[in-house]
């Protein structure tokens, strides 16, 4: 009661029945329903009528078509949209922006994972609070001076390419970028660069659900599987994983959506084919085709609510 | 619960989650180390020498202060809105059972949930459709709706944990529902706002996709530094920008885990 007791000035005056303000009160509390339509009103508002207005306004887009001669959006429904999605220029942007999400996703897990499992097991004290802070911060700092960061680091003058010379590796580096498709130029213009970034960023999105997963891990479960004579390996395979699941599809509804539909990431650091964004980004302005702008938007909305409904189904919505 | 509480990790796992922290880390403190560079031409490590000069150049130039007040005045602005729209939907989702109140929550995630480039163009083709001309106040428009969110979820969460009898005493004692509001609730949730207002505040400073599409002519910040990543005019300004921006964001979320950190303490917390 102590919070209470400080806020309450010891000669707060109790309004008699009757003052405009107690009536008020009292017409709220016989009309719940009043109330809560006063509550809602305004936020419903704003985010129903003109956030959710003009998603679907803009959504509605794909349904129409760009007449090829005049540049100009004809207003008849139509399928065209569509068929210019699927491409096969449009379908190669698709497919190698789902490939890079899942390759993302999953180098997130494994580096997610020992941090997650220590914090959440080990960690006590200070270091919980280090730990805490350790992802938090990173997940909070500024989204394009991580981007930079990294445009200092994969620079071919950088410090990578330093720290491979002072270790005398650096044939290993040119070796990996002389591989045709993840290589490049440098770090900076190649899809290694790119999916390093990615990484980087979306990293803490899936530390902090599996750690919530798995502090609800009794450690007694562990040692009770050591002690039926499981290898440590055999125990992470069939108590650990399956308990963090949950938690592991939360996180990684993150790292795909997030990858699926940045734009800048892939423009400041990979090379100059395009991700789904970037498409999007280039339609709607200088190519001005907003049809296929929306259509191509559609695509990380359809696939990230397949996605979702699978997750929903694994139960992974309780870890969130 | 634990019994293990003296148990010691093995190596292997202490070495991955230490590298995996330094990972996440040493990235951020490269800047700070940049920040000081002589090297004005490239991104050169180790840099040739250490410097303070591009502070002070920094500190002179006209366009880096227009867009940080601009950044910091659409931040404040947003973040009020988001106060305010938040906590009207906490207090309606966690308060009573209605039709449509998963509909209610799952429509203040949205914004965040969907990519924010499809945030940004649906919000810049409504503009545009409705003749409404690019401002500050699309800008805040665009950035309040992304950061009802934080301030929801911070607020329901307390919400949760704020228990219904406290209520119903000071009922009991004879106040009205606005003094029970005033001083019981407020007191209450006061910490939770204060913090899901920094969040918010650090979310609108750092946001850049929405803004791209929502800003006219102007630029904030981040779209300042968009600007330099995309083509690199100043390096050396960019890096001592970069530094205060981490600087700047640093202070809110270390004030808003120190304000959540002590939560379980509220009376009537445990009932």
């Amino acid at each position: 009661m102590a919070a209470v007791a400080q806020a309450h000035p010891g000669n707060a005056t109790i309004s008699p029945a009757g003052t405009g303000s107690a009536r008020l009160s009292d017409v709220f509390w016989r009309n719940p329903k009043l109330f809560l339509a006063l509550l809602l009103c305004l936020p419903l508002l704003w985010l129903g009528v003109v956030y959710l207005g003009s998603l679907a306004v803009f959504l509605a887009q794909s349904l129409f078509a760009i007449d090829d001669f005049s540049g100009l959006v004809t207003y008849e429904p139509t399928l065209a949209t569509y068929r210019q999605l699927f491409s096969d220029a449009n379908f190669d942007i698709i497919l190698r922006t789902v490939l890079m999400a899942t390759s993302v996703t999953l180098a997130s897990i494994v580096i997610a994972f020992p941090i997650a499992y220590y914090a959440a097991r080990y960690a006590q004290g200070v270091w919980k609070a280090v730990f805490y802070l350790g992802v938090m911060l990173p997940l909070w700092s500024s989204y394009l001076v991580k981007i930079y960061a990294w445009k200092l680091i994969l620079a071919k003058e950088g410090i990578l390419t330093w720290l491979f010379t002072q270790l005398h590796l650096l044939w290993l580096l040119d070796a990996w970028l002389a591989i045709p498709v993840i290589g490049g130029n440098s770090l900076s213009v190649s899809y290694t660069g790119t999916f390093l970034v990615f990484v980087y960023v979306w990293l803490p999105f899936m530390i902090l659900p599996i750690q919530a997963a798995l502090e609800r891990v009794s450690g007694s479960l562990v040692e009770a599987s050591a002690d039926l004579g499981a290898h440590p390996r055999q125990t992470f395979r069939h108590v650990l994983l399956p308990l963090a699941l949950p938690g592991i599809v939360a996180g990684s509804i993150f790292t795909f959506s997030l990858t699926l539909g940045d734009y800048i990431i892939p423009q400041i650091i990979g090379s100059s084919r395009l991700f789904i964004g970037q498409a999007v980004y280039a339609q709607q302005g200088t190519a001005g085709n907003l049809p296929l702008a929306a259509a191509f938007t559609l695509v990380p909305i359809v696939i990230m609510g397949v996605y979702l409904w699978a997750a929903r189904r694994m139960g992974a919505f309780d870890a969130l | 619960m634990r019994s293990d509480r003296l148990d010691r990790a093995p190596l292997p796992l202490k070495i991955s989650a230490c590298l995996g922290l330094l990972f996440l880390h040493l990235p951020i403190l490269l800047i700070f180390l940049y920040a000081f560079t002589t090297e004005e031409k490239s991104y050169r490590f180790p840099p040739p020498g250490l410097t303070l000069q591009w502070f002070a150049v920094t500190w002179n130039r006209p366009d880096v202060w227009a867009a940080l007040t601009l950044s910091v005045k659409v931040a404040s602005l947003a973040t009020a809105i988001a106060l305010v729209l938040g906590t009207l939907c906490a207090a309606a989702v966690s308060r009573s059972a209605f039709f449509g109140r998963e509909a209610v929550s799952l429509l203040v995630i949205l914004p965040i949930a969907l990519p924010g480039i499809i945030t940004g163009i649906a919000l810049r083709s409504a503009f545009s459709m409705a003749d409404i001309p690019f401002s500050f106040f699309t800008i805040v428009l665009g950035h309040a709706t992304f950061c009802i969110v934080v301030v929801y979820n911070n607020a329901v969460a307390r919400f949760r944990r704020l228990s219904g009898s406290l209520v119903e005493a000071s009922m009991d004692l004879g106040a009205d529902g606005f003094q029970t509001f005033r001083y019981v609730i407020l007191p209450n949730i006061a910490t939770a706002l204060l913090a899901g207002g920094m969040l918010a505040f650090a979310l609108s400073f750092d946001e850049v996709i929405v803004t791209t599409f929502t800003a006219g002519q102007q630029s904030t910040l981040p779209i300042w530094m968009l600007e330099e990543l995309i083509r690199p005019r100043q390096r050396p300004v960019t890096n001592v920008v970069a530094m205060v921006v981490v600087l700047v964001t640093l202070l809110p979320i270390l004030a808003a885990y120190f304000l959540t950190r002590d939560g379980d303490h509220i009376a009537g917390a445990g009932k």
